[in-house]
């Protein structure tokens, strides 16, 4: 308990940091370096911090895996329903041009949409990897 | 000027703890002693070569980014040497004496 006393306080202080990072990485990602699978590993890495630190049950408890694979499936859902609805608008599969008003808003949305998607998949896909094997050899 | 000379040595002088860190995990017999060179020069090398770049960028927002940085370092970088050496420690791995303390 208190032999890793130094990890937890300073991993209290630093997860919500790089939880915020993320979500930087993730929506500047369309100005910036960054995009949506960076920011879903960023993000899972914060709640493998967390796993790590104080314990995988705990962490299980944040995020239950089922949850984990609706959300993983959610993202798959966003990413190829922005290229269904761009086909229904009359453009091609993920032509994002006619999503808004302008050509550049269109764009910016459907950019914004299809990270959001990757972002949501690769972050709940590493934590459902990282939890399946931290929890072999559990009954 | 004088802020280049100033921002150059201090980018010399964390590339050179950085070498030092270095030599000292390539060097040293044992992990705790590697453990050792290379955590206690890490920190400052990251401090020394973060305050240069500063000088170089001058009063914007990067250098704001370069300060997050720096922080982010400040309470990482030993954290990691700590856990590191508290692990190993918990581990059972026992430090390399001398013969003349073995003996005793």
């Amino acid at each position: 308990m208190t032999h890793n006393l130094i990890p937890r306080v300073v991993s209290k202080l630093l997860i919500p940091l790089i939880i915020l990072f993320s979500l930087y990485v993730q929506f500047h990602g369309d100005f910036g370096p960054g995009g949506g699978f960076q920011a879903g590993v960023i993000f899972s890495a914060a709640i493998i911090l967390y796993a790590l630190v104080f314990g995988l049950d705990v962490a299980e408890k944040i995020i239950p895996p089922y949850i984990l694979r609706l959300i993983a499936a959610l993202g798959v859902v966003l990413y190829a329903g922005v290229g269904l609805a761009t086909q229904l608008l009359g453009g091609r599969y993920l032509e994002y041009g006619v999503l808004g008003e302008t050509q550049v808003a269109g764009q910016h949305l459907g950019i914004l949409l299809v990270e959001l998607g990757v972002g949501l998949t690769v972050a709940s896909v590493m934590l459902i990897i990282f939890f399946a094997f931290a929890g072999r050899g559990r009954p | 000027m004088i802020i280049d000379i100033l921002s150059g040595l201090l980018l010399a002088c964390g590339g050179l703890l950085g070498v030092i860190g270095g030599i000292g995990i390539h060097r040293f017999p044992d992990f705790y002693s590697r453990l050792h060179a290379v955590g206690t020069t890490d920190t400052l090398c990251a401090i020394l070569i973060i305050l240069g770049l500063i000088l170089q960028t001058g009063l914007t927002l990067d250098a704001f980014k370069l300060l997050l940085i720096l922080f982010f370092l400040f309470f990482t970088s030993p954290v990691a040497s700590h856990a590191l050496a508290n692990a190993a420690m918990h581990g059972g791995l026992k430090p390399w004496l001398s013969n003349a303390e073995i003996k005793k």
